[in-house]
């Protein structure tokens, strides 16, 4: 019956090995140099050209907005996979974000290329304060509570018609020019993707890790937990603020959306598609959900029914993701082989 | 007095919202965030039944609580049981479906205030000078009755207890012969079933909207977080606990704050104390 | 060979909900000295551990160590003043390289005031120094075994490990819950010197163990627990003689006589 199939098999063939297991032998060989350089040169050579090569004004603002939302997802993948918190508040990040930016913006005059950078600090140290106190939570109960932080904002700022209310924030200035506004997005996101990278290297980073693999061995180590992990949130929520105070002048204004939970799930769906743990899936997955999303946007509230599926389907079939299976790929050569 | 009445049936009410998640997650563990889409999803059936299929009111209710019974376990069975207990899996994942629920709801039309369910009894009566309408009144007399006969249910029959039994203790179950998987699988169907029934009570007094699913979710689990995990009667009074504290805040300071309250309690109870109001938890999580 | 107590436990209770867990016990434990601390399960012994480590709070009582109170404080902090303990349950980094294990402790505030070394310096960065932690304590530096995933380890390993946890913290005091369970007769006899080493190296332990025989053979005083109450203190023959503790072991006069009567 299985003829076919019992004649041939898939045969797979690891590559790369050598330098895989022992990094210096790169340096010798410029096959190996360039097996290593290859992914990381394609990803930060096509994210510079991509706007190059969009047409019209349009799509390079989806590309904008892409990056937007993977510095979100950098920072929930760092913060999910890195130090076991799983913040289902991207949002919240977003939202103080680019509120800050918007009244430095607004009303002390500050221009964008400053208002962002101060709004990325004190936005990150805003966000930490308000998450100290559920730091000790574990899992479920984290992600409940951050879950509950931006709606609580939103409402907070519907009720009390504060800064805006709801009609939020109008006449914010935009970047001094366009080529600033797109590729100052794209190199933050390649900053803050290579850095983190780095970051969960060192041994801060493995702290780090530790926190998440078992807080008690760390506890008696004689570390601090809440330390480290209130460090990391900054870290994260920074990452968050910075791309809120990046869509504050994108948009040139800001509102009650931001807080919206298009900004916690996207991003959330983005690392699940690109693969989680990984830093560059979160990129990836919403240089591909983002576009998709717009593509689809004629079909109003039913892209969300499609990209929720899709998000479902990852997580429930194929929960490692795009990366991971990108890398199988990449480091062997399959092809099929006569029995 | 007014505080008193609508604060009561309000109370009811999130019970009613709270039961269903409640009972999931005690049972499976399962943080169902689907919960407040199929809320609003067996809202559309009964609609659909009595407005497209021209049924009568008792039948396209009975009609409803089985087709959610049967989706509720159908999604439980198809997806969620693949990333069982990997909770942050079932969140994203849950949530995933309300999304595709209610989004997919709010595509095929279902928009606007056109929908609404008919009442059981029509007309109100006046208890202590304010009018009441009979359906608020039953709303408080099904609550009553339905936690009256959870208590029953998990308590004297064998599937109940089968239920009780996974929920402290999961391998314990296992080694009694306790298939937890087709448990977990039947705590989900009745879940949704719980949430038809909190539908179907409440919806006659309002719209059938796409964003009370949302809400709904939000104070299902305020109400489980205040009263503490895995304890019924936390749950019930911590529905009690929201509930007035909703309607004092409508009256004192305006209707905009209503679900601030439910976020509040949410986040002040998780900062203070995690393991809710009755809630165990905590004790156990300190020991090494 | 033992100087002045350093650690004191108070009249230290612990309720969880009804349940008594421990019920005013109080000791002492001298600079240099090794106690052990025996029970049968259920006694008390990981509780009482708990409650100096600061890993739970004691109902009442109180902790001191150098005659400063440490009650309540939280673990980090009791670990970070030089007591440490270990996990009768293993809790390495199972993820990581066993090596990589120690660099976590190496980062900690004790660690970089005690430790004499600087990231890179003429001592090497942590790595180096973890190597070095892990060939005190039994590892072979030249095998591949602690640059092993840890995972992968067998129990005599990962017990090892959990001391080099502690040893890595430079500390004064080592609190063992139970290191000798769970290994085999020939890794128990080359823990045994390694215990005493570590008391030359003028290191207090206490020792929560099951290996009686072991325990005996390094420990210079025991105490005896049962159901959360200390029974009886002193040095191993004394303790053994008590009828209180052979009580406590193998059951009372009842039990025996609904044995016999069987």
């Amino acid at each position: 019956m299985n003829t076919a199939a019992q004649q041939r098999r898939k045969e797979r063939i690891d590559r790369g090995i050598k330098v895989r297991t022992d990094g210096l032998y790169a340096l010798m060989s410029w096959r190996e140099l360039a097996y290593l350089i290859a992914p990381r040169s394609i990803l930060i050579v096509g994210l510079l050209i991509l706007p190059l090569v969009m047409p019209g004004r349009y799509w390079p603002r989806v590309i904008s907005i892409a990056c937007i939302y993977a510095l979100v997802a950098m920072s929930f993948d760092f913060l999910a996979h890195y130090v076991g918190l799983v913040s289902l508040g991207g949002a919240f990040f977003v939202g103080i974000g680019s509120y800050l930016s918007a009244i430095l913006n607004t009303s002390l005059g500050l221009p964008p290329l400053i208002a962002v950078p101060v709004a990325t600090l004190a936005g990150g140290a805003f966000c930490t304060l308000v998450l100290l106190p559920c730091l000790p939570l574990r899992g479920v109960y984290f992600a409940i509570v951050t879950l509950m932080y931006p709606l609580f904002m939103a409402r907070l700022i519907e009720a009390l018609d504060i800064v805006g209310g709801t009609d939020g924030i109008m006449g914010i200035d935009s970047f001094p020019s366009a080529w600033i506004e797109q590729y100052g997005v794209i190199v933050m996101v390649l900053i803050f993707l290579f850095g983190l990278r780095r970051l969960v290297n060192t041994d801060f980073g493995l702290v780090l890790r530790a926190v998440k693999d078992n807080d008690q061995a760390v506890k008696a180590s004689g570390m601090n937990i809440t330390r480290y992990k209130a460090l990391a949130v900054f870290i994260a929520s920074a990452t968050g603020c910075l791309a809120g105070a990046c869509l504050a002048h994108i948009y040139m204004w800001t509102g009650i959306s931001t807080f919206a939970l298009d900004f916690s799930i996207l991003p959330i769906a983005a690392t699940v598609i690109g693969g989680s743990g990984t830093l560059v899936g979160p990129v990836l997955g919403c240089l591909i959900l983002v576009p998709v999303s717009e593509l689809l946007r004629d079909f109003g509230t039913l892209r969300i029914v499609f990209y929720s599926l899709i998000l479902l389907a990852f997580v429930v079939f194929r929960s490692d993701g795009l990366m991971a299976y990108g890398q199988r790929k990449y480091d062997q050569f399959e092809r099929w082989t006569k029995i | 007095m007014e505080i008193l009445i609508y604060g009561t049936i309000n109370s009811v009410a999130l019970a009613l919202y709270a039961l269903g998640f409640a009972l999931v997650y005690g049972i499976s563990r399962l943080p169902n965030f689907a919960h407040g889409a199929l809320y609003v999803l067996s809202g559309f059936i009964a609609w659909s039944a009595i407005n497209t299929l021209g049924l009568n009111y008792p039948l396209s209710i009975l009609l409803t609580m089985v087709v959610m019974a049967v989706i509720g376990a159908l999604i439980y069975y198809l997806f969620l049981i693949r990333v069982r207990g990997m909770e942050i899996s079932e969140i994203i994942a849950s949530y995933a479906i309300a999304l595709a629920i209610l989004e997919g709801l709010r595509w095929g039309g279902f928009r606007g205030m056109t929908y609404t369910l008919p009442a059981f009894i029509e007309g109100s009566t006046a208890i202590a000078g304010i009018s009441v309408d009979y359906q608020r009144l039953l709303v408080v007399g099904f609550g009553a009755v339905l936690v009256i006969f959870l208590w029953l249910f998990t308590h004297y029959t064998r599937i109940g207890l089968a239920l009780r039994g996974m929920a402290q203790d999961e391998r314990a179950a296992l080694m009694l012969g306790i298939d937890s998987d087709i448990m977990a699988v039947v705590a989900m169907g009745l879940g949704s079933m719980l949430a038809a029934f909190a539908a179907i009570l409440l919806l006659p007094l309002g719209n059938i909207v796409v964003e009370s699913g949302y809400n709904v979710l939000i104070l299902a689990i305020a109400v489980c977080i205040v009263g503490g995990i895995g304890s019924w009667i936390g749950a019930v009074l911590a529905a009690f606990l929201i509930g007035f504290a909703q309607i004092l805040t409508v009256v004192y300071l305006g209707s905009h704050y209503q679900m601030m309250v439910a976020l509040l309690a949410i986040i002040l109870t998780l900062i203070i104390k995690p393991s809710g109001l009755f809630g165990q938890q905590k004790e156990l999580e300190e020991r090494v | 060979m033992t100087g002045e107590p350093i650690l004191q436990i108070k009249e230290v209770t612990k309720t969880f909900g009804g349940i008594i867990a421990l019920n005013r016990v109080s000791f002492e434990v001298n600079r240099g000295e090794i106690l052990g601390i025996i029970g049968p399960n259920g006694s008390g012994k990981t509780t009482i551990v708990n409650c100096i480590t600061g890993f739970i709070k004691a109902t009442s009582g109180h902790v001191y160590f150098h005659g400063k109170e440490i009650t309540g404080k939280p673990p980090h902090k009791i670990a970070d003043l030089g007591v440490t303990r270990t996990f009768q349950i293993m809790r390495p980094y199972y993820s990581l390289p066993a090596y990589k294990n120690l660099v976590i402790p190496l980062c900690s505030p004790r660690a970089r005031r005690t430790g004499g070394w600087r990231g890179g310096g003429r001592l090497g960065d942590r790595n180096t120094v973890s190597i070095d932690i892990m060939e005190e304590i039994g590892f072979e530096r030249d095998s591949y075994v602690p640059y092993k995933t840890t995972s992968t380890l067998p129990t005599g390993y990962l017990k090892r490990l959990e001391l080099a946890r502690c040893l890595a913290l430079k500390p004064e005091m080592i609190i063992c819950d139970e290191v000798f369970s769970g290994l085999s007769m020939s890794e128990i006899a080359s823990m045994v010197p390694l215990i005493e080493r570590l008391q030359m190296d003028g290191i207090t332990l206490i020792m929560i163990e099951h290996r009686l025989r072991e325990l005996f053979q390094v420990s210079n005083r025991i105490m005896v627990l049962n159901f959360g109450e200390k029974l009886v203190e002193g040095s191993a023959e004394e303790v053994m003689a008590d009828p209180r503790v052979k009580e406590a072991y193998f059951g009372s006069e009842d039990i025996e006589e609904v044995m016999s009567h069987a």
